[in-house]
């Protein structure tokens, strides 16, 4: 048995009479892609926020890399490897496609307290930077400010970004939102590659890119869990046709 | 890029012509205009530590003038003590500049810290009137504390001195406060080219991104803060030498509003932007003062225009828009 690396056991979190997510158990071991999908409402936002740290659960543990993050600050886990994207683009619109990777690359090298050493002048983090932007496709658009950047272009410096964190694991929140099919096609073959490296917890929306990249699916339904399993599994379990596809088998 | 070129331009012309324009008035015997430069030169310094929080942090402070005032005290209470030659809180006082000035940024500095630590908890329109509050706290204490002239205010008698100046000369004073000035600026452009300075910047821009990739938004943002208080606590003490007096008003909250003008008429977050701004305003109250008592009337009009016409300020006005490569 693989040990695995982000394991979020009997999750509980409530707005109200709202029970977001309700006993909500996974795992992520190294080496695979695993989905979780769901309808819209099913929790999957409230999911990723208390993966991330942003939100807290009212009870329940997250265990990432064999150690207890519940307690931990976004910026914490962010330090221990967690490299996340976000579900609406969200960069630093005034410093170009560069700097938002520099600044990802920063945090990993050390603590953002040095004061005077020019950052202009740091080769090694430029380099650094330029060498992720050339893997995700976009080195001709390095010095251009993010908010400049294209719809499809933001997605791939959102993926660039948590690359820069080296993570132990990428929790990416619909990194194909409103990417065109040729987009698309090119981040799941990417995503592909990626998984390699360390293991994906992907939220998408898009079925057929989830059919193709996931080894493992995790089906959300008003923030239960009720269905988990291989691709094959998912498409032919009926109550995931009845309640996610709305297909009464 | 040529906006960038055009930015040191300009910043060498204010830079330049801080330093000529008093130099001439020493030639041409107007030592009045030497004192103004001297006070555009501190208020810009007390600028240039508030841009640090508001213009690369976007901490809107509404309460620096505690900071300033603390500065100044600390430069009145310290020369109070060497001019009657008793000691405070068993210390000797000081009439050294060298020495005053790092207890002046060291004590605001901790209220900075103090002060942050408990602000920073909130944001937006909260953050603005926390600090407003605890600036107004520091106020009322300090107008109730007799020892130090209470709502009098505390005299200089003698300036303080700097080891081979004449301070009491206003050309001498003029080159003391020019050079905290540039070294204050020679600081602030470093902070905002460094690794710190990026994270502050992110942090102003997209909070939630910046603790994404591992910044402490909280921790980063309160040492801005302190940094900032000790910047603009120096810049106090500096005034309460050239006004030769400590006065509770450069506390009081009107203060606070003068430094957050000098910073929009300048250019939010531009290096050399509390510079243009201090010029600016105090160009106004020497040029309008003197016809009207209402001069703030056409400050305020100015100040309208900035903020509708020009955001960046004088400086954005003439170089453009920031980039960050």
């Amino acid at each position: 048995m693989v040990e695995p690396v982000l394991t979020l056991s009997h999750l509980k979190k409530s707005f109200g009479a709202l029970k977001a997510t309700d006993d909500v158990s996974l795992t992520l071991i190294p080496g695979e892609i695993h989905a979780l999908i769901g309808p819209n409402g099913a929790g999957k936002s409230t999911l990723i926020g208390q993966i991330a740290g942003k939100i807290a659960p009212d009870s329940g543990t997250i265990t990432f890399r064999g150690r207890d993050v519940t307690q931990l600050s976004t910026a914490q886990r962010a330090r221990l490897g967690l490299g996340r994207s976000f579900q609406i683009s969200s960069l630093i619109p005034e410093f170009s496609a560069r700097r938002n990777v520099m600044l990802a690359l920063q945090s990993r090298q050390g603590h953002p307290f040095r004061f005077l050493k020019p950052v202009q002048r740091d080769r090694g983090l430029i380099a650094g930077a330029q060498a992720i932007l050339t893997r995700v496709g976009m080195e001709g658009r390095a010095s251009v400010p993010s908010a400049e950047l294209s719809h499809g272009e933001r997605r791939l410096l959102e993926i660039a970004m948590a690359l820069a964190l080296e993570p132990a694991c990428f929790l990416l929140d619909e990194p194909m939102a409103g990417m065109g099919t040729e987009g698309v096609g090119k981040l799941v073959s990417f995503l592909q590659d990626l998984k390699a490296q360390a293991p994906i917890l992907l939220v998408e929306h898009d079925m057929d890119a989830v059919f193709a990249l996931a080894d493992r699916i995790t089906v959300l339904v008003y923030g239960q869990i009720i269905a988990s399993g291989s691709v094959e599994e998912i498409r032919h379990d009926p109550r995931v046709r009845e309640a996610y596809l709305g297909d009464p088998a | 890029m040529p906006e960038k070129s055009r930015e040191y331009a300009v910043n060498a012309v204010l830079a330049l012509g801080l330093l000529l324009v008093p130099l001439w008035a020493l030639w041409a015997g107007e030592p009045f205009t030497i004192t103004l430069a001297t006070r555009i030169a501190i208020l810009a310094l007390a600028g240039v530590g508030l841009n640090i929080a508001l213009g690369l942090g976007g901490m809107v402070s509404f309460g620096h003038a505690a900071y300033f005032g603390i500065g100044a005290y600390v430069a009145g209470i310290l020369a109070q003590h060497a001019f009657l030659n008793t000691p405070v809180l068993g210390l000797p006082g000081s009439n050294q500049m060298l020495t005053i000035w790092p207890v002046a940024m060291l004590i605001s500095g901790v209220m900075a810290t103090a002060i942050g630590a408990l602000s920073l908890r909130t944001s937006g329109i909260f953050f603005i009137m926390i600090t407003l509050a605890f600036a107004q706290m520091v106020f009322y204490f300090a107008i109730s504390w007799p020892a130090y002239g209470g709502e009098d205010g505390l005299p200089i008698y003698v300036r303080n001195q700097f080891p081979g100046l004449n301070t009491m000369r206003p050309w001498d004073l003029f080159l003391v406060a020019f050079g905290v000035l540039m070294v204050g600026l020679a600081f602030s452009a470093l902070l905002r080219g460094s690794r710190f300075g990026a994270a502050l910047m992110a942090i102003r821009q997209n909070p939630e991104r910046a603790a994404a990739v591992g910044i402490n938004p909280y921790g980063v943002q309160l040492t801005a803060f302190a940094i900032s208080g000790m910047i603009t606590g120096l810049a106090g003490a500096l005034m309460a030498d050239l006004t030769r007096f400590t006065s509770p008003s450069m506390m009081a909250w009107p203060m606070s509003g003068e430094l957050i003008v000098i910073i929009i008429l300048g250019g939010t977050g531009r290096l050399f932007g509390p510079v243009a701004g201090a010029a600016i305003l105090v160009g106004f109250e020497v040029t309008f003062g003197g016809m009207t008592e209402h001069w703030k009337l056409w400050l305020g009009l100015v100040l309208l225009g900035a903020v509708l016409f020009a955001r960046g300020g004088l400086i954005g006005l003439i170089a453009g828009k920031e980039r960050h490569g």
